[in-house]
Order: C-alpha cells, then sequence, then structure tokens
C-alpha cells in the first residue's frame, strides 16, 4: 500500500475540502469557514474580477434534501432584496455534484465580535439596525429563525448585515424549507451541529425548540431579538435599568402572544428607550416617571434650578 | 432492491460487491461469503492500525504483535465480536479499540496460551511495511489520537490504491501520475503546475484537468470507504465531519 507521511495526508484532507470549481467563472482562494452541513470559500470571479464567496456543500453531506436546502437558502436570498441582507449572485452544481451559491464577500466582524468593549448604549443602535431587514424579510413572509450574534455582521464601513437565511421558513409554507430533517440542532451557544431541527439553544423561541412548525412566525424571531439584546447587555456588563430589562423580558416572553407584535414594534420600544422616553414594556410608578423626566430634560432643568437661584439670591441681597 | 457497493480492498488486494450500506451492517449477514468479505473489508482497513496499537499501547515485540493482530481478527470472525456493535453505543474505531484491550489483556492473563491451529483464520497482512510505518511515526500525544491518525493514514491509503486500479482500468494513468507527483509527495512545497507540465510533457491546462479529475476521484474513494465502514447515515456525517474538520486557513 502507498505509504502516506502525516504531511501528505494533511495536504490531502485539505484538498478534500476545495471545491471542484472546473469548468465554473470562479477559482478558489481560501476556505473562510465551515459549518455543519456547507463550506464557504473566497474564491475569485475571473470575468468580473472580484472576489465572492461561495458557500458549497460539504463533500460528506451529499443528500438530496441538504442539496435543496441549499437551493431553498439561494432562492430566498434571491427573493430579498435589502442592503441588510447579503446579496447573492449565482447558484448551481459544481462538477463534483456539489450544491452551491455565490454572495457578496464581506469583510468585517460579526456582531459578538464587534461588540466587545462596546458600550450598551451603542450595541442598542446596531441592534435597531439589525431589525431593518429583519422586518423586510417579515414583510416579504420570512421568518429568519436563527437569529445570533454569530449570523450579524458588522462590515469595515459600519453596515449591518444578517447572514446565513438557511432556515429561513415562508410564513406561507407550513412545512417549512426542505431539508427539515437535517437542520442544524442546538449546541452550546455558537457551536452547531448536524441534528434534529431548528435554531441554535438560547437564541431560540420556545415553539421552536418544542419543534413546532405552525406557531413559528415573526414573534420568534422577535425573541431572538430580545435575546440579542440581553447577550449584548451582558457583554457590556452594564447595571440594567428597569425599563431595559422589560423590553428583553417582553420580547422574550415564553408565550408569543405576551411578546412584541413586530420586530418593528421592538425597535420602536428601544428607541424610546434610547430618547428616555417611556417604554411600551414598562409601567412606570409617579416617581420613577419624574426621576425619567428629569433625566431626560436635566439641562433644562439645570438651567431653571439656577435661574432661580440666581433670582433668590438677587432678592436677598436686594433686601 | 439493494444497491451494490464494492468494498474497499480486502487484505488480498481485491474488491468484493456487497448488496448492502456498509460493512458494518454486513457483518450480520446471514449470507457467509458476504459475512465474511465484510470482515475482510474491516480488516483490510483496519489491521495497519490495530497492529500499530498493539504494538505502542501494549509495549509488544514484533512477533507477539504480529500473532496479536491475527488472533484479534480471527476472534472477529469466530466469535462474532461484530455481531454484538451497536452503532447507536459508539463509534466502529472506539469498539474494536474495546475489543483489542479486551483480548490483550485475556492474553497477559492466561499463563499458557494456547496458539492457534492450522483451522484459524490467517490473513496476510505486511506487518514489515506496518513496522516501516511505524519508525517513521511521530510520538503520539495520546493513544486515543495514534489509533485515529492511523486509521486516517490507512483509510487514505486504501483510497489511492483504489483509485489507482480505477486509474489503471480506465486508462488514465498519467492523470493518477500527475496526482501522485503533485499530492503524495513527502515535500513542505508542492511542484508548481508548470514543473508537472514540463515533467510530463503536457500543457499546464492538462495538469489543472487531471488534477481535477484525480482529486474528485479521491475524494470519491475516501467518502466511499468512509460510508461502508460506518453504520448509519448519521455517524458517516459525524466521521467525515471529524475526518475533515481541518481549521479555515
Amino acid at each position: 500500500m502507498t505509504r502516506l507521511s502525516d504531511n501528505v495526508i494533511s495536504r490531502l484532507k485539505a484538498e478534500m475540502l476545495v471545491p471542484d470549481l472546473t469548468g465554473t467563472r470562479y477559482e478558489p482562494v481560501r476556505m473562510l469557514g465551515r459549518g455543519g452541513m456547507a463550506t464557504i470559500w473566497l474564491v475569485r470571479d475571473t470575468v468580473l474580477e472580484r472576489e465572492v464567496a461561495m458557500k458549497v456543500l460539504a463533500p460528506e453531506a451529499g443528500s438530496d434534501a441538504l442539496a435543496a436546502r441549499l437551493q431553498h437558502e439561494a432562492l430566498v436570498l434571491a427573493s430579498l432584496e435589502h442592503p441588510g441582507i447579503v446579496p447573492v449572485h449565482d447558484a448551481g452544481t459544481l462538477a463534483d455534484g456539489r450544491t452551491f451559491y455565490c454572495m457578496k464577500y464581506v469583510q468585517g466582524k460579526t456582531l459578538d465580535e464587534f461588540s466587545q468593549g462596546k458600550d450598551l448604549r451603542e450595541g442598542i443602535e446596531l441592534l435597531r439596525r439589525v431589525v431593518e431587514p429583519v422586518a423586510f424579510a417579515h414583510a416579504r413572509g420570512f421568518v429568519h429563525r436563527d437569529l445570533k450574534p454569530e449570523n450579524i455582521m458588522v462590515g469595515a464601513f459600519g453596515e449591518v448585515l444578517v447572514m446565513d437565511w438557511g432556515l429561513a421558513k415562508s410564513l406561507q409554507d407550513a412545512a417549512g424549507p426542505p431539508g427539515q430533517e437535517f437542520r442544524v440542532a442546538a449546541g452550546d451557544r455558537g457551536r452547531t451541529a448536524h441534528g434534529t431541527v431548528l435554531g441554535t439553544r438560547g437564541f431560540m423561541s420556545p415553539e421552536q425548540e418544542r419543534g413546532d412548525q405552525h406557531e413559528i412566525d415573526e414573534r420568534s424571531d422577535v425573541y431572538a431579538l430580545g435575546a440579542i439584546l440581553r447577550f449584548l447587555a451582558d457583554g457590556a456588563n452594564e447595571h440594567l435599568s428597569p425599563s431595559l430589562r422589560a423590553i428583553a423580558a417582553k420580547a422574550m416572553a415564553k408565550e408569543r402572544g405576551a411578546r412584541y407584535s413586530s420586530a418593528i414594534d421592538f425597535s420602536a420600544d428601544l428607541n424610546h428607550y434610547l430618547l428616555g422616553q417611556q417604554v411600551v414594556a414598562y409601567p412606570e410608578s409617579l416617581i420613577e416617571k419624574l426621576a425619567r423626566q428629569l433625566r431626560r430634560h436635566q439641562v433644562a432643568v439645570g438651567l431653571v434650578l439656577v435661574y432661580l437661584l440666581m433670582r433668590l439670591v438677587f432678592i436677598l441681597f436686594s433686601h | 432492491m439493494p444497491e451494490v457497493i464494492f468494498l474497499p480492498f480486502s487484505t488480498h488486494g481485491e474488491s468484493f460487491p456487497l448488496t448492502r450500506y456498509s460493512v458494518v451492517a454486513a457483518v450480520k449477514s446471514s449470507n457467509e461469503a458476504e459475512r465474511r468479505a465484510a470482515i475482510d473489508a474491516i480488516a483490510a482497513a483496519y489491521w495497519r492500525p490495530v497492529y500499530k496499537y498493539i504494538r505502542l499501547r501494549w509495549n509488544v515485540q514484533t512477533e507477539e504483535a504480529q500473532d496479536a493482530t491475527q488472533d484479534f481478527f480471527a476472534q472477529l470472525i469466530e466469535k462474532e465480536f461484530l455481531a454484538t456493535y451497536d452503532v447507536n453505543k459508539a463509534r466502529m474505531r472506539t469498539f474494536l479499540r474495546t475489543c483489542i484491550d479486551r483480548m490483550m489483556m485475556n492474553r497477559s492473563r492466561d499463563a499458557v496460551r494456547e496458539k492457534r491451529g492450522g483451522g484459524a483464520a490467517h490473513l496476510s497482512l505486511d506487518f514489515a511495511d506496518a513496522e516501516h510505518e511505524l519508525a517513521a511515526a511521530s510520538v503520539p500525544a495520546s493513544m486515543d489520537e495514534f489509533f485515529e491518525r492511523e486509521w486516517v493514514r490507512s483509510l487514505f491509503g486504501l483510497a489511492v490504491e483504489r483509485m489507482k486500479a480505477s486509474c489503471t482500468q480506465a486508462g488514465k494513468q498519467k492523470q493518477f501520475a500527475v496526482f501522485e507527483a503533485c499530492d503524495l509527495v513527502d515535500r513542505d512545497e508542492k511542484p508548481s503546475y508548470v514543473e508537472l507540465a514540463r515533467r510530463f510533457g503536457i500543457a499546464v491546462t492538462d495538469v489543472t484537468n487531471y488534477l481535477s479529475l484525480t482529486r474528485r476521484e479521491f475524494r470519491r474513494c475516501v467518502l466511499e470507504q468512509l460510508r461502508a465502514m460506518t453504520g448509519s447515515d448519521d455517524e458517516y456525517r459525524r466521521e467525515a465531519q471529524a475526518l475533515l474538520g481541518v481549521d479555515p486557513k
């Protein structure tokens, strides 16, 4: 038998992963990442002379269901043209039989990387921008179902993109996308593996955990957005105000009827918080309302107090 | 109708058609010929890791390790160990390693060991070659890692053999030779496509095409062997991911 050194084995392993781009307009550059069912490669489009990201089915993922799932993902992306959703450029089957699609190569950091060392206010402003493409998808009848910090990219110029629409479900199609049986299941946060159903534990709604397909709607994504808010708050290590805690709690309510009815409502309440206004999720007492108003208008209140103090001093001295 | 698959090379250097999805399923077959062929395929894929594992883990000399390796595969056949293997409980490799350890413990316990008689199964194995490989192997961090690494070496080695045979059969010896010169050389730097083209007297585009074809074939052979050596779709996927789980570069 041919004797293979450790060196040769490492090389053969690496070669096995390289997509067979014979007959295509692409050349492989390097691997960008590897997930449960697919690898993502940086490839060079030799016609348009630019680099794009190619998502290609893993060599071992030879089932029709997984190929159908990747095709579904490409179709979902193609139907969602939005600045916050990565555009798809091409899709098809490679010479080695593997399904692929090409998308814009986004350079930047995932939200979990980007949010490190940032203050919470900045994180919340970013989260509001995540809501925009999510709400757009909802309006087009799609639920993402796997929103988490690792699936949100912050580009080099501050652009925010929601990635990985492989679990997206059409609200018109109760059965969900093809390849359901191979859906990524939850492991530890950020780790996914082949398994039974659905998203990532810690970010997926109770109805997703139960595998209750008919219960899943845009409020399932609202749950995930609430979980991301909590993730950002934990990372910022700041004291959470009761109103912000209430926003996260409302978004992550166990019963979907108790959550915000839409991602836009969630975002609007975050905006109330940022502007120092009363949030829908938290009914304030009179004292809390007064304290918030004082905080909100502290400059004006300060000026009035200084004015009154000066008047008082003037009256005292004039007598 | 069951799909016919060809097993990886047997220890005799041939392949045998099976009407089973995997050898793990075939070892439980009621058909004697099919069962023996499946055991033979498992022996072909595992004998080197088994032999090297016995040599290192149990610290025994070459002759005793050779005897123990033969003994191990004979017991696999005679005692039908594999019939008790449950794909849902452990990986095939873990199961086999447990069997080896159990057998070696029994061998050390038996003060007077009965030598196997003429009727016992005896495989034709190239132990001298395995010894050379062992001498060249780096010191393992753990025996788990060692067995894993040697299993991958065996799997890839068999895939290369199989690919070589299929290329020869199809009259594509030059394609295989280019693959061998590019991907199987033990050097840090691979030869450039221009260098390969000059060496084989072909165009650079031919080098690209040949490598594309042979690498595709190699991938197919490895995955086919892996599929044959696993008991379920789920195990196959996990094994393939573990095998190919290289860090992105």
